[in-house]
């Protein structure tokens, strides 16, 4: 780290352990930073950055590894938990986790989603939900709302031909595999401190054993969205959270009884 | 140990295992599933990693990310699942991790059957999946030669960090022959400077497959050829039978190549003069000793169980030289040595002219039965 120009006593905020010093190449306004640090954060407080391998999706995250200061491996579009599986079952005591979009889990990577959580891997997924597809510059995401306006839903989501959004903390809920799956925001500081506390949850959860564990964090993408970087703060609160409701959805006895 | 009744495929994931496989991934599709069915058992019992994965795409995936760590990894599948496994076997071959692949070919295309057939010999070979990219690919005829090629083909996965491919069909895969199976190697897990283990007391690892700056990947498919060439200079396997007078020479790989040698005793033993040529590296491709064999020859016979896919090859290093004749067996039907001894002999009676078009005169032939 560059020297101090705080005193060290005074010093509230810093850049983790974990994080390295590359400029960000997020939009204005997006929550995939807040993210980024949350696991950072998290991975330093266990002090497992030196036996963590981040599995990175196809999307804006692309380059999470960029960020996050672990081993990193980068997976093709939707692979991310397969892959994950591959390095988790040859390296069972490391901490694996993918971090991914809603188009990279929910659509083109839902069989390996499900089939990851049903066989319990222990592995950590972080989702990133922010109801769009944001690399290709914002077209109709399977979490895309109701009505919604993306590049390929121009005149709003017209669920007659162009379906539902998919509620993936809900679905996994149901399989037997999953130790913990849970929804959080990351649209406001109180919001992203219960983000911080589901994501540690989820890293002990794989740490003891326990199952797969997915935290999906609803997320903004003013760019996309076509709002101002303030503005999706409140559109999230608006629109998505009544869509998708926070909460937790999963959280086996074992899980609960963990103490952090 | 004496020599052992097995099946092909089971006696193949035995090798495997015995060759220090860490990490098997696979989905169910005929006819290899006794190579899934088989590791499902024994990796569990000696303590390594087995998953039936959801899909061919989940599979090769777990290999990838299993890959990325250097063991010693492997999937296996049949034709349609092969196709399905593309997209990742080109993202292995673009991040230069090292894995092997048992394609069990079937009778295509689409769903095609279960059959043996050699239909996909363009697909493995000259790629596949997308981009620049040359996988090793090796194709045994009998389930001893796929035992023994079965830690040769880590070896050279490990080496050129590539794809290396033992390709068979489901004849050799289902066939019971009489086996010597290798001594049980120990698992030893090389410390790679480029795998990922969680970045303890050395500087972090990122392993891709994207290179945005365009630049540094045209050197990155530089580097995939470099080692490429090494693997051409270094990896060209093949066996030669009866050669040593032979006027006339067939080339056959894998099962086609073990029907043909019949074929050439039965040719022999009425007193022609004929070899056979059997590549068994069929990429790379021998193609210098295609080229020396012919200089000596009067004319070829290529026999494969597709339309002449291998015959391109043959093409290239006889370069209109002496005459080639085509003949090939398709969609599942095996060739039974019969045929191909009157091939030989339709050959030696009307050679044609070198630069005859081969396959066009074989489908005519085909067309008119």
């Amino acid at each position: 780290m560059a020297t101090p120009i705080v005193n060290i006593q005074n010093l509230v905020y810093s850049r983790p352990q974990g994080f390295t010093d590359t400029p960000t190449h997020y939009c204005p306004g997006c929550t995939h930073g807040t993210a980024h640090r949350l696991v950072a954060e998290v991975l330093e407080e266990m002090h497992v950055l030196d036996k963590t391998i981040g599995v990175a999706p196809v999307g804006c995250a692309v380059f999470a590894y960029n960020y996050i200061d672990v081993d990193f491996v980068e997976a093709a579009h939707g692979r991310a938990p397969a892959m994950a599986t591959g390095i988790k079952r040859v390296l069972p005591d490391r901490v694996v986790f993918s971090y991914q979009g809603d188009g990279d889990l929910a659509s083109i990577g839902m069989a390996e989603t499900v089939h990851a959580a049903a066989r319990g891997e222990n592995i950590t997924i972080i989702f990133i939900n922010n109801a769009i597809y944001g690399m290709t510059g914002g077209q109709m995401a399977p979490t895309t709302l109701p009505g919604m306006k993306t590049t390929s839903s121009p005149n709003g989501r017209d669920v007659e031909t162009q379906g539902y959004p998919v509620r993936m903390a809900e679905m996994l809920a149901t399989l037997d595999g999953g130790g913990y799956i849970v929804r959080r925001s990351l649209h406001d500081p109180k919001n992203i401190r219960l983000a911080k506390k589901a994501i540690r949850t989820a890293f002990e959860t794989q740490v003891h054993g326990l199952g797969f564990s997915m935290v999906e964090l609803l997320s903004t993408c003013s760019t996309g969205w076509g709002v101002t970087p303030v503005q999706s703060l409140s559109w999230l609160e608006e629109h998505m959270i009544p869509a998708f409701p926070l909460g937790d959805y999963k959280i086996t006895p074992s899980v609960a009884a963990l103490k952090i | 140990m004496g020599r052992e009744l097995w099946k092909g495929n089971e006696a193949i994931a035995e090798a495997a295992v015995r060759a220090g496989l860490e990490a098997y991934f696979g989905y169910p599709i005929t006819p290899q599933n006794e190579v899934l069915e088989y590791l499902s058992h024994r990796m569990p019992e000696l303590g390594r990693a087995f998953v039936q994965a959801e899909s061919e795409p989940a599979a090769i995936n777990m290999v990838y990310g299993a890959a990325c760590t250097g063991a010693r990894v492997m999937t296996s599948s049949s034709s349609p699942g092969i196709s399905l496994m593309q997209e990742g076997l080109s993202y292995i071959a673009g991040t230069e991790v090292p894995m092997v692949l048992v394609n069990v070919m079937r009778g295509g295309p689409g769903l095609g059957n279960i059959a043996p057939s050699q239909g996909d010999y363009n697909q493995i070979c000259k790629g596949g999946g997308h981009g620049d990219y040359h996988p090793v690919v090796l194709a045994p005829a009998s389930v001893q030669e796929a035992v023994d090629l079965m830690p040769v083909a880590f070896e050279i996965a490990h080496k050129y960090l590539n794809i290396c491919t033992i390709l068979i069909d489901g004849s050799i895969g289902q066939m019971m022959e009489p086996v010597l199976l290798p001594e049980m190697q120990p698992v030893v897990r090389k410390v790679y400077d480029w795998a990922v283990s969680g970045a303890k007391d050395r500087k972090r690892h990122v392993l891709s497959s994207i290179y945005l700056d365009v630049p540094t990947e045209e050197k990155v498919n530089l580097r995939i050829l470099g080692r490429w060439r090494q693997a051409q200079e270094n990896e060209i396997r093949f066996k030669e039978y009866f050669l040593e007078d032979a006027e006339y020479i067939v080339i056959g790989f894998g099962t086609a190549g073990r029907i043909a040698l019949s074929a050439v005793r039965a040719a022999r033993a009425k007193g022609i003069k004929v070899g056979l040529f059997r590549p068994i590296s069929v990429n790379p491709f021998p193609y210098k000793q295609v080229e020396h064999i012919c200089q000596r020859a009067k004319s070829l016979l290529v026999v494969e169980m597709n339309t002449g896919q291998m015959l391109k090859d043959v093409q290239a290093s006889v370069k209109n030289r002496i005459p080639i004749r085509f003949y090939g067996r398709l969609g599942g039907v095996m060739p039974f040595p019969d045929e191909f001894v009157e091939e030989i002999q339709e050959m030696i009676h009307n050679p044609g002219k070198p630069e005859d078009d081969s396959a066009d005169l074989w489908y005519l032939r085909m067309m008119a039965r």
